[in-house]
């Protein structure tokens, strides 16, 4: 189960509407390498986790992108709080606005809506751990791009937070896999 | 200490204690890690429960403290401005 805490991870005090930015952000909730597939992937995979180490890994990580969900959904949100039709339209969200309104949708920043075709859960730890680490790699280079495209500091200072986690959730999935390894050699480890 | 501050402090604690659950995760032996947790984890607890009888609740469930009316309704949500 979960508890619910009323408040961020990081702190967000974007100001300025940013329609275009919102544009580019909104994939890190609803595209492939987002934090929704991120925690729907470790979420199911933890179920087929050979041992404690393990399971609360993909428990703990898959939680935490949670909490990066709400924060990328609180950015897009502040990014298109206050902003007019002129700046819609002139931002290039008019096709977005049609569709949602200023709401939150689980998509890319192509528009493509959220699909769990994104993520695998194949019931072997090696087959999964290894899937996790590229997982992490491609959301470290898309806050990378999403950081490249960005000029608020108020913007990119979350982003670079959030960059920063994948990097250190590939450092423990890594140690994950080693884990996994040396229990499939039968050695005793600890 | 004001509610902003308070709660910067606050974010910084969860923080250090996400980011040291999850290297634990993997070396639940390194015991200097586990010393190092449980006293953030105190300190956190004094700081979340000041918060929450200063300025309301975090967790509805850790909260016994409204009175004629509900306060986890209360703004500001952690989206809004
Ligand atoms: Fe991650």
């Amino acid at each position: 189960m979960w508890l619910y805490e009323k408040k961020l991870q990081f702190p967000i005090n974007i100001k300025k509407p940013d329609p275009r930015m919102a544009k580019l952000i909104i994939t890190q909730y609803g595209g492939a390498d987002g934090e929704l597939a991120a925690s729907l992937r470790y979420l199911s995979q933890r179920f087929t986790m050979p041992n404690g180490e393990t399971r609360a890994t993909l428990n703990d990580i898959g939680s935490e992108e949670l909490a990066h969900l709400e924060m990328i959904g609180t950015m897009c949100h502040r990014l298109l709080d206050g902003a007019d039709c002129e700046l819609l339209r002139k931002s290039g969200y008019d096709t977005d606005y049609v569709e949602h309104g200023v709401g939150v949708y689980p998509q890319n920043s192509a528009g493509v809506p959220f699909t769990a075709a994104y993520i695998q859960s194949k019931g072997d730890p090696i087959t999964d751990l290894i899937e996790d680490l590229a997982a992490e790699q491609k959301a470290k280079q898309t806050y990378e791009y999403l950081i490249n495209m960005a000029d608020d500091p108020d913007v990119i200072e979350p982003l670079r937070f959030l960059r920063e986690r994948e990097v250190v959730h590939f450092q423990r999935f890594g140690e994950a896999l080693e884990i996994v390894k040396r229990l499939n050699s039968g050695k005793k480890y600890f | 200490m004001d509610k902003e501050k308070l709660k910067y402090e606050l974010t910084a604690l969860d923080f250090a204690l996400a980011d040291l659950k999850l290297y634990l995760d993997t070396h639940p032996d390194c015991s200097d890690s586990v010393r190092l947790y449980n006293s953030v984890a105190d300190k956190r607890k004094v700081l979340f429960d000041t918060y929450q009888s200063l300025y309301g609740p975090l967790t509805a469930e850790t909260y016994s403290g409204s009175e004629s009316s509900w306060d986890w309704v209360d703004d500001p949500w952690p989206w809004n401005k």
